[in-house]
């Protein structure tokens, strides 16, 4: 039975979601140097096209096909035979196509957000090619597993409200590798690139934090009280972590700064995204605390020690905090909130911590072989790094013939 | 004293940077300027600077020196910015008739440091 406003809540959070690949395109554009600002830009818009046409042709049928297979496989090719009235097996109240465009949206985001792990050394077409391949072998399967009606995380229990797993733990683990992989950019040493453009990451984060009502509120997949408390528990553990990054530099530093409190944010969004819709207000600020705590010291602490270059912490923040924010569901979980989730340790069962902690140990070790492999793969085809006069050059004369700032008029 | 003013593609800035500290300069003033020389703002890597004009985006810099520096100034930058290809750009060197230490009022050879 089709409600008009589950639909049209399903519907605005759609498009919500579909703003954050351009925010996170800003997000990122604004980290990097000057010279590759076009480039991350394109990647993040391109992916908007390409893995909109992935997701209707064979990605949709892949993640959630009823089937208790690997993935859904090819039934729903092309998306055929799907009419519009609603899959009962995920939202009952809305149509499918609803459905349908909602994931979509976390189909496009997810892959993009590797791009902060390669960006500024990343040959343009051997970014499309790996980028086609992940979905298609890392995200459609994981979504399956986890989303998909019979996949086997989800048939073992696992919770991941909005996609701690699926779209943090597989985007975060795929940009370590792809770090490592790829190899630090030139001339790290003695020059550290500086963000080129803060309030673009400014404004890249005010996009994603609005768009994160929708990603969050809008899983709830009706306009309902879970989706009301998904949507004040992204809000608060958003400002927690925003407040406790900064003050973290201000005792650090010396000095608090725009864009550890954007990072901040961010990190806090990450996290509460599989908690969102199981854990209290309360539970959240608490989560916003820990995800910044522990992703600062991963970004300012670990990662300069390991010497790996995560150019944008893709995986220091995303990675990071979906994982933590998944194991958190095991602790702050409680069907007080929400009667189809379930409780966790600190509401007196154990059970669903071990549940999550098992499922992200499954996608981490699945992420990182898979995600290893085709990189090597596509390396050894058409070489994933741009030669070292091109990413001097930068990669928006080099990849796309264009620049993005004039110097005279 | 001289100043030695050169111009440079900007992706070779680094690799320049590098040879004028292993020579021991490390009094550089950098900016960015746009012009043309014989390549006549065309070349299959700039195209994009068409919107430009036809002027390609180079790097000024201003090194001023004490006479003992000028040729390993020179060679240092030459060694940094060189490819062999047309638009490596140019080295001008100019008579500097003083020079002054704002903070100190010094002046001359001290100054230039």
């Amino acid at each position: 039975m089709i409600n008009t406003g589950d639909t049209a809540f399903v519907l605005l959070s759609t498009a919500l979601v579909m703003l954050m690949t351009p925010g996170l395109a800003l997000f990122y554009g604004g980290m990097v140097r000057k010279k590759n600002v076009l480039g991350v830009l394109m990647q993040c818009f391109i992916l908007l096209c390409l893995l909109s046409i992935q997701w209707v042709l064979f990605g949709y049928s892949l993640a959630f096909f009823p089937s208790q297979g690997f993935t859904g496989g090819l039934t729903w090719f092309g998306l055929r035979g799907i009419g519009l009235d609603p899959n009962p097996d995920y939202a009952a109240t809305i149509p499918h196509h609803a459905f349908i465009a909602f994931q979509m949206m976390f189909a496009v985001i997810t892959p993009a957000l590797i791009i902060g792990a390669f960006a500024e050394r990343m040959k343009f077409s051997a970014f499309l090619v790996f980028s086609i391949l992940w979905a298609t072998l890392v995200y459609d399967p994981v979504c399956h597993w986890v989303w998909g009606s019979g996949g086997w995380l989800k048939t073992l229990g696992v919770l991941d409200f909005a996609g701690g797993i699926v779209v943090h733990t597989t985007a975060g683990i795929a940009s370590l590798v792809a770090a490592l992989v790829i190899g630090k950019r030139k001339n790290l040493d003695h020059n550290t690139p500086t963000p080129h453009n803060l309030p673009f990451v400014a404004t890249g984060t005010a996009l994603l934090w609005f768009g994160w009502f929708g990603f969050n509120a809008g899983s709830a997949l009706g306009a309902n009280s879970v989706a009301c408390n998904a949507f004040m528990t992204t809000n608060t553990a958003a400002a927690a972590a925003g407040l406790t990054w900064s003050i973290l530099e201000w005792i650090r530093n010396g000095k608090p700064t725009i864009f550890g409190t954007l990072t901040g944010t961010i990190a806090g969004l990450a996290t509460i995204t599989p908690a969102s819709g199981y854990v209290t207000v309360l539970s959240a600020v608490i989560i916003g605390i820990v995800a910044s705590v522990v992703c600062y010291i991963a970004v300012g602490v670990v990662k300069p020690k390991l010497g790996y270059d995560d150019s944008l912490d893709a995986f220091g923040v995303h990675g990071v905090g979906g994982i933590i924010g998944t194991l958190m569901v095991g602790l702050f979980a409680t069907k007080a909130v929400n009667p189809s989730g379930a409780n966790g340790l600190f509401y007196g069962d154990s059970k669903q911590f071990f549940i999550q902690l098992f499922a992200v140990g499954v996608v981490f070790v699945y992420t990182l072989t898979v995600s290893f492999v085709l990189y090597k793969l596509v390396d050894l085809f058409m070489r994933v790094r741009v030669s070292e006069k091109e990413e001097l050059m930068g990669l928006d004369l080099t990849q796309h013939r264009k620049r993005a700032y004039t110097v005279l008029e | 004293m001289k100043l030695i003013i050169a111009i440079i593609q900007p992706y070779k800035l680094e690799d320049v940077k590098d040879e004028l500290y292993k020579a021991g300069v490390n009094l550089i003033t950098v900016s960015e300027v746009l012009g043309h020389g014989r390549q006549k703002g065309i070349t299959e890597v700039y195209r994009g600077a068409k919107e430009t004009g036809n002027l390609l985006r180079k790097i000024r810099l201003e090194i001023a020196v004490n006479d003992s520096f000028v040729e390993p100034t020179v060679k240092a930058i030459i060694k940094g910015a060189k490819t062999g290809e047309t638009g490596d750009g140019k080295i001008f060197v100019v008579p500097l008739e003083d020079c002054v230490r704002i903070r100190t009022g010094e002046k001359g050879a001290v100054a230039v440091g």
